[in-house]
């Protein structure tokens, strides 16, 4: 069984119908990825997931539990973090503050520091900062800190909205050098780009979206290679 | 050393308006609303220890506690009954609900008490303090007023910033959303808002009453107004912001009344209010908002 099962998702935008139907799932230790356009619904997708926006139609199963029906503060301690597009950590917060609420809903003090421990070894930008207010640090850093505060939940799925959004060329390949990493120890990722290119590099499967619909899935290295993809989102 | 004297009244006066500027500045802060009910909460927390005291001889103390919690659950159930319902709604809907809710409780003061302003004994029971050998005399309502406004705004400073649910007022007083990614259950964390500005209102009330001993159903409008002006001098959304812009209304206050006009006194008030909207309309702490590209 998938650790994260849609299907048929709907979800309008007053009249507006901006997913139409799509179902997808994520097994668990993969990376997924979901490319597509901007406006093509990713966003909307992973909101969602996490709740912050109300499905009209169809499910959302994860580790056999129905999401559509649950508020969202209480989806991040069934072992889903999410780091939303645009990073939306707590600017006028410190570092320190920003990683500590997102373990807001764990309660054993020695394993939140530990899991902090870890968080500083991924990320040891974040402890060099820690005392300082969020807002102040770079573009990149700033992503590592929605990356650092999404791991202290000790998610067991993490979903990823625009990760390389604004981000230098270079910037781009070390956090998605780190979503690999962050995998590899066994966390499953969802993983929404318009960067097609790296999201396909890293990813075992993809799905393409396109105005609400799914056009096109398989496994990342078929879909890298396949003329229209390449055509229409990797430049070529 | 009238002037001492003036200037120790003023802070007094205005750490009772601190206390009630914390409970707006707090509330806009994190529901984004101005709740202009706040005022007339300070008046029901008042009556309640009236009442307490002069019809069912409670204990004064005790007539505060219970005052305390009853507007807890007052300023609770404002929110779940009247603001809650509007949540998304557009601000003028939310602010005209919360004159309606003003009007509502004012109204119901004078329905149960009647239009007969109440005469209020000070619950502060202790002799006045008197100093440079009998050069200045400060009532202990005064002194009172000051030290427990001043426990009040640290201990709600602390609360806020090392507490769990006082991260998440922060968390969701800066987005809401990004808050419930976290498990914040925003809700939850407006509604202890609510519970907690409305417990301080009753203390407000009951300091307010002592001081100046007069109750009627319009004993909190205008002491709310003038918190409200305190929180935007101060910067709206600032718990220190609130205590400085309180502290400074109700210094300029008794020193106008005093030195200028007593006529005049609330008019100057105001007119600090426009001067500071007009100079720098974020007040004195307001936030600066770090623009990222």
């Amino acid at each position: 069984m998938a650790l994260l099962e849609i299907k048929d998702l709907e979800v309008n935008y007053g009249v507006i119908k901006a997913i139409k139907g799509v179902s997808f799932d994520v097994n668990e230790g993969e990376i997924i990825a979901l490319i597509g356009a901007n406006g093509a619904g990713k966003t909307t997708i992973l909101h969602t997931i996490t709740g912050l926006i109300q499905a009209k139609k169809g499910s959302i199963v994860f580790d056999g539990k129905e999401l559509t029906k649950t508020p969202p503060h209480k989806i991040v301690s069934m072992g889903m973090a999410h780091v939303p597009e645009g990073r939306r950590i707590f600017q006028q917060l410190s570092v320190l503050e920003n990683l500590k609420l997102g373990a807001y809903t764990r309660k054993d003090k020695s394993e939140i520091a530990s899991t902090l421990k870890m968080v500083y070894e991924r990320f040891p930008r974040l402890e060099e900062r820690k005392n300082q207010v969020a807002g102040t640090l770079s573009g990149g850093e700033q992503q590592m800190l929605a990356m650092g505060r999404a791991l202290m939940s000790k998610p067991r799925i993490i979903l990823m909205d625009e990760p390389s959004m604004g981000l230098s060329p270079l910037l781009v390949s070390e956090i998605f050098d780190i979503i690999k990493v962050i995998n590899e120890s066994g966390t499953t990722v969802l993983l929404v780009e318009q960067n097609a290119k790296k999201a396909l590099s890293i990813a075992d499967r993809a799905y393409v979206l396109e105005t609400g619909n799914i056009t096109l899935s398989g496994d990342a290295k078929d879909l890298i290679n396949d003329e229209s993809v390449k055509k229409a989102y990797l430049g070529e | 050393m009238t002037f001492i004297t003036n200037l120790i009244n003023g802070v007094s006066l205005g750490s009772i308006y601190a206390v009630i500027a914390l409970g707006y500045t707090m509330v806009y802060g994190i529901a984004k609303m101005l709740n202009f009910a706040h005022g007339d909460v300070i008046m029901v927390g008042a009556y309640i220890v009236f009442a307490l005291t002069s019809y069912a001889g409670v204990n004064p103390y005790l007539a505060l506690v219970i005052s305390m919690a009853a507007c807890t659950l007052l300023g609770m159930a404002i929110e779940r009954f009247a603001y809650k319902p509007l949540r998304g709604a557009s601000p003028l809907a939310v602010l005209i609900t919360a004159i309606g809710v003003s009007y509502f409780l004012q109204n119901m003061a004078l329905l149960i008490f009647g239009s007969q302003a109440k005469s209020f004994t000070s619950i502060v029971n202790l002799p006045a303090l008197t100093l440079a050998g009998g050069k200045i005399t400060i009532s202990a309502e005064t002194i009172v007023t000051i030290i427990v406004s001043l426990i009040i705004m640290v201990s709600l400073t602390l609360f806020v910033n090392k507490t769990k649910p006082g991260r998440a007022m922060l968390a969701v007083s800066e987005d809401k959303g990004a808050a419930q990614l976290m498990g914040v259950n925003v809700n939850a964390t407006i509604s202890l808002t609510f519970a907690i500005g409305s417990g301080l209102a009753a203390v407000a009330g009951v300091l307010l009453c002592s001081a100046y001993p007069t109750l009627s159903s319009q004993t909190g409008a205008m002491p709310g107004i003038k918190a409200f002006v305190a929180a935007v001098l101060g910067g709206i959304g600032s718990i220190p912001g609130a205590v400085i812009g309180g502290v400074l209304i109700g210094v300029i206050e008794i020193l106008s009344r005093s030195y200028i006009s007593s006529q005049m006194a609330d008019a100057i008030v105001f007119a600090v209010l426009i001067i500071v909207l007009l100079v720098k309309p974020t007040g004195i702490l307001g936030k600066k908002y770090i623009e990222k590209v």
